[in-house]
């Protein structure tokens, strides 16, 4: 039994701290490459004032059912990225995840993996989901590659559902159950 | 132009009227099989209240709701929905139901499908339409696949009801598709 969930090798899952935290995620927004790699939304700067106000109302949106972390450097407390489970059907034992490394510079480094990994933890030893559903872009290959390497599966391809820079990209939906990951984990 | 937009050959789409459908639409619901296939949440013992507010709902860009219409007499018999509509990505999801049992494998949940393809795709300029399914609901799949759906995967024992668990279908047809069937020509004409 693992009785860390918080707390990795080179980071930590820590609760978003407006104070420390907003000003950081707000420069990540201003870069469109990052947004365009973990939003269906429309790309659009916000400032520290707004993606705290985000945050709540995802929050409050969501009720209990939405967990959300900050990926922290357990060296310097350096606030790296997200990831956060939501859309939880709790009598399916379904749920839905999105995570992104902030800035390019902490990208290639494994710190996505151990973050991956953790997040897959809480979910099958934390919440007791059956599965776990991530999302991303067909033009997203860092993303595709990085979600098969840790055992999710491509379970759904809507073909053309993204409309960016004048052309259609597939929607791609990646899979793991509970069972796939234990038995990886053995 | 196309002056019957909201008229097939079986089927009309109308508005939802809050005061004099959602008895009917209400009542529906005490069909757990019914609800169960339409609807991710646990099922719940209809609640006229409930139903009549949600029809009551402003409107809004990202979801339109109509009553579907026998032609014959006029009758309620089901509702269809485009939901989550994108227009920036000109994506939607659609859903639908034909609550009146004796109404179902009689082609009217087919006509109206067709029906809100053709608003999709030529009065909301979609590119593509999605749906999901419960994989054992073998009869909706027909008439999906009737309209031009196509299978694009499977979440994988997603839906888990009566102890058993079952794969949800994703299905999926463009705009290019769905002028190459002529889907939309056979609506009305």
């Amino acid at each position: 039994m693992v009785l860390q969930l918080f707390e990795g090798e080179k980071i930590r899952f820590a609760a978003f701290d407006a104070e420390k935290d907003a000003e950081v995620f707000s420069k990540w927004t201003h870069d469109p490459e990052y947004l365009r790699l973990t939003e269906f939304e429309p790309a659009r700067p916000l400032a520290p004032f707004h993606v705290k106000k985000k945050i709540e109302e995802l929050e409050k949106e969501a009720g209990r059912d939405f967990y959300f972390f900050v990926i922290r450097m357990k060296a310097d407390d350096r606030a790296i990225g997200f990831a956060h489970i939501h859309w939880v059907e709790w009598n399916h034992g379904n749920a839905h995840f999105n995570m992104g490394i902030g800035s390019p510079n902490d990208r290639r480094q494994g710190l996505g993996g151990e973050a991956l990994q953790m997040l897959l933890r809480y979910a099958f030893e934390e919440l007791n989901l059956y599965r776990l559903t991530g999302h991303t872009f067909g033009y997203n290959d860092g993303a595709q590659k990085f979600l098969a390497k840790h055992g999710l599966q491509l379970e759904v391809r809507r073909r053309e559902a993204i409309y960016r820079d004048g052309r259609y990209w597939d929607a791609l939906t990646y899979g793991i159950l509970a069972e796939e990951w234990t038995a990886g984990n053995k | 132009m196309n002056d019957s937009l909201f008229t097939g050959t079986l089927v009309r789409l109308a508005a939802q009227d809050p005061a004099a459908d959602a008895q009917t639409i209400s009542n529906w619901r005490r069909d757990t099989i019914y609800t169960r296939w339409l609807e991710v949440d646990p099922v719940l013992p209809p609640q006229l209240k409930q139903t009549r507010e949600r029809i009551e709902r402003p409107h809004s860009e990202r979801f339109y709701p109509f009553a579907i219409r026998a032609l014959a007499d006029d009758k309620l018999i089901g509702f269809v929905i485009l939901l989550r509509v994108n227009s920036h990505h000109r994506d939607a999801y659609v859903g639908i139901g034909i609550g009146e049992s004796e109404y179902r494998s009689k082609g009217y949940g087919t006509d109206a499908m067709k029906l809100i393809l053709q608003f999709a795709f030529q009065e909301l300029n979609l590119h593509r339409v999605s749906l999901d399914a419960v994989a054992t609901n073998a009869r909706a799949i027909r008439s999906y696949e009737k309209c031009g759906f196509v299978h694009e995967g499977k979440t994988r024992g997603a839906e888990f009801r009566g102890g058993i668990r079952d794969d949800i279908v994703t299905m999926g047809v463009l705009r290019e598709e769905w002028e190459r069937n002529g889907t939309g020509n056979q609506v009305d004409r």
